[in-house]
């Protein structure tokens, strides 16, 4: 698990993970905490490409239904085959266990720090 | 990730734009409690897990603030007859003690509420309506009342209500500290049945009511004893397995029940018997009531019904996501949800009469891609006897 000081953030409630030209993506705890129990995941093929911004995946709770963004464009590597099955573990360890997809790109967009994504979640 | 469909149920709004808040939010502050508004209240959706809490209800029990429902008193010699035009069903057929389900409709047949009355005594009544229609219900009732000797009074602001659901629901009203005076005690005290009682010098109303599928109490207790009320509960329970529970385990609990709720399954469009409310208009009551006549004459031919549908793997049609049958749209989902219980898909739905046999398959538009689904007989969970 990442320090959150580490990762990058989007408007949309995602972290990011950069290493080398590999980004890991998931959920902040605060998106896990508003959807609440988390009970069905949809996350891209691998071998798919994605663009940044557009939907690429589904979390689903009890309650509501999230949409997962690709917060960079390029081709999923790996998806996260344990949440699939076990989609409470976004709820219980959101930056680690619970992470979704990892995207390999080859341009990286301007994204929030962790204190800009705070003061957007005003938590 | 952005929210795309929220289905904690928020009814419809007839109350006035300042935000409401229970005499127990400190307490759900203190818990942690996420809130949610419903209809004008910010009330404590979940506190930890709405799966946990639904489960903890299911096998234990769960303590429910619910103090947004609003509370009419009936009183007067011609109560019972007043009731009987009102509303739909047949109130003055209660006994002493009683509590019945029933309808408050319009002249044209449609749905202004759903509520649950009380009878306290041969000449009072209690009338419980939904929080988003606490107004449109007392308006109806009080000008309703005009010509029979009877007051309608909306002291909804007097009351707060605490639901204890779940098996062990009794156990712990039993070991509760300072709740005393039961006129009936508990293990004789029948389901829709309530009984007076005192807690710590302060009167209340417990009915052996609750809108999850269990066994369980609604505790009617003015607004200042709300806070004791609720901490003596809680520590009667803890060792029992009760956890505070919110909206969105209320939810998941009566959709598995097959309750309806108002501004999902009912509203003004909606005949009674469409909704598979069909018995409980009193049409063979004496005299005339409310939407008599427009209910005699009936919805029209083909008019859409309510039936349950259960669907495979994880993925719930949710409200407002439409049904087909091959490439014909057959109907709409009114409430979805993957049943935490039953552990697959569950909705209720209008559906054409056509497709509403138990049995027939169907397909739920689950954004864009089809989902199958049976029709099931409702309800989709039932406590064992």
């Amino acid at each position: 698990m990442a320090e959150k000081s580490e990762l990058q953030y989007t408007a949309e409630h995602e972290w990011v993970l950069v290493d080398g030209n590999v980004a890991t993506i998931g959920i902040t705890d605060f998106a896990a905490g508003k959807l609440g129990d988390i009970v069905f995941v949809d996350l891209p093929k691998v071998g798919s490409s994605v663009a940044e911004g557009k939907i690429v995946g589904e979390i689903e709770s009890t309650k509501s239904v999230g949409e997962l963004f690709a917060p960079v464009s390029g081709t999923v590597v790996e998806a996260n085959d344990a949440v699939s099955n076990s989609p409470e573990l976004v709820n219980s360890d959101p930056f680690g266990e619970g992470w979704l997809v990892k995207i390999e790109f080859s341009e990286l967009p301007s994204m929030l720090s962790l204190d800009e994504y705070t003061a957007l979640t005003g938590e | 990730m952005t929210d795309v469909s929220n289905s904690e149920a928020s009814s419809a709004d007839s109350s006035p734009a300042a935000v409401r808040y229970s005499p127990l939010h400190s307490i759900h502050e203190q818990l942690g409690a996420a809130f949610t508004d419903f209809a004008g209240w910010m009330m404590p959706v979940r506190y930890s897990s709405d799966l946990a809490e639904h489960h903890a209800v299911r096998t234990a029990a769960g303590i429910f603030d619910i103090s947004h429902m609003a509370e009419i008193h009936v009183r007067g010699a011609e109560a019972g007859a007043f009731l009987d035009f009102a509303l739909a069903g047949k109130l003055s057929g209660i006994a002493l003690a009683q509590a019945k389900y029933s309808l408050l409709l319009n002249e044209a047949g449609g749905i202004i509420d759903d509520l649950v009355t009380y009878r306290l005594a041969d000449d009072h009544f209690l009338v419980v309506a939904n929080a988003g229609n606490r107004f449109a219900a007392a308006a109806a009732l009080l000008e309703r009342a005009e010509g029979f000797d009877v007051a309608v009074t909306d002291d909804s602001d007097e009351y707060a209500l605490i639901a204890v659901q779940g098996p062990v629901s009794r156990a712990i009203l039993e070991v509760t500290a300072g709740l005393t005076g039961f006129a009936t005690p508990l293990d004789e005290l029948k389901y829709y049945r309530e009984t007076a009682a005192i807690f710590n010098g302060t009167d209340l109303i417990i009915g052996r009511t609750g809108y999850t599928g269990e066994d369980g109490f609604e505790l009617y207790i003015h607004v200042d004893a709300a806070a004791p009320l609720w901490a003596a509960l809680t520590v009667a329970g803890e060792p029992l397995g009760l956890v505070p529970a919110g909206l969105a385990c209320r939810d998941t609990l009566r959709l598995e029940a097959g309750m309806p709720l108002y501004g999902h399954e009912l509203n003004l469009n909606t005949f009674p018997v469409q909704a598979g409310l069909g018995r409980v208009v009193a049409l063979s009551k004496e005299g005339d009531f409310v939407g008599r006549a427009a209910i005699e004459e009936g919805p029209d031919a083909g008019a859409r019904v309510l039936v349950g549908l259960a669907a495979e793997g994880r993925r719930a049609g949710r409200a407002d996501y439409l049904l087909f049958s091959g490439d014909t749209e057959v109907g709409v989902i009114t409430s979805g949800a993957l049943s935490p219980t039953l552990g697959h898909p569950i909705a209720m739905a209008y559906v054409d009469p056509a497709v509403s046999e138990i049995g027939t398959e169907l397909h739920i538009d689950v954004r864009g891609s089809r989902i199958a689904a049976s029709v099931v007989s409702l309800p989709f969970y039932k406590r064992e006897a």
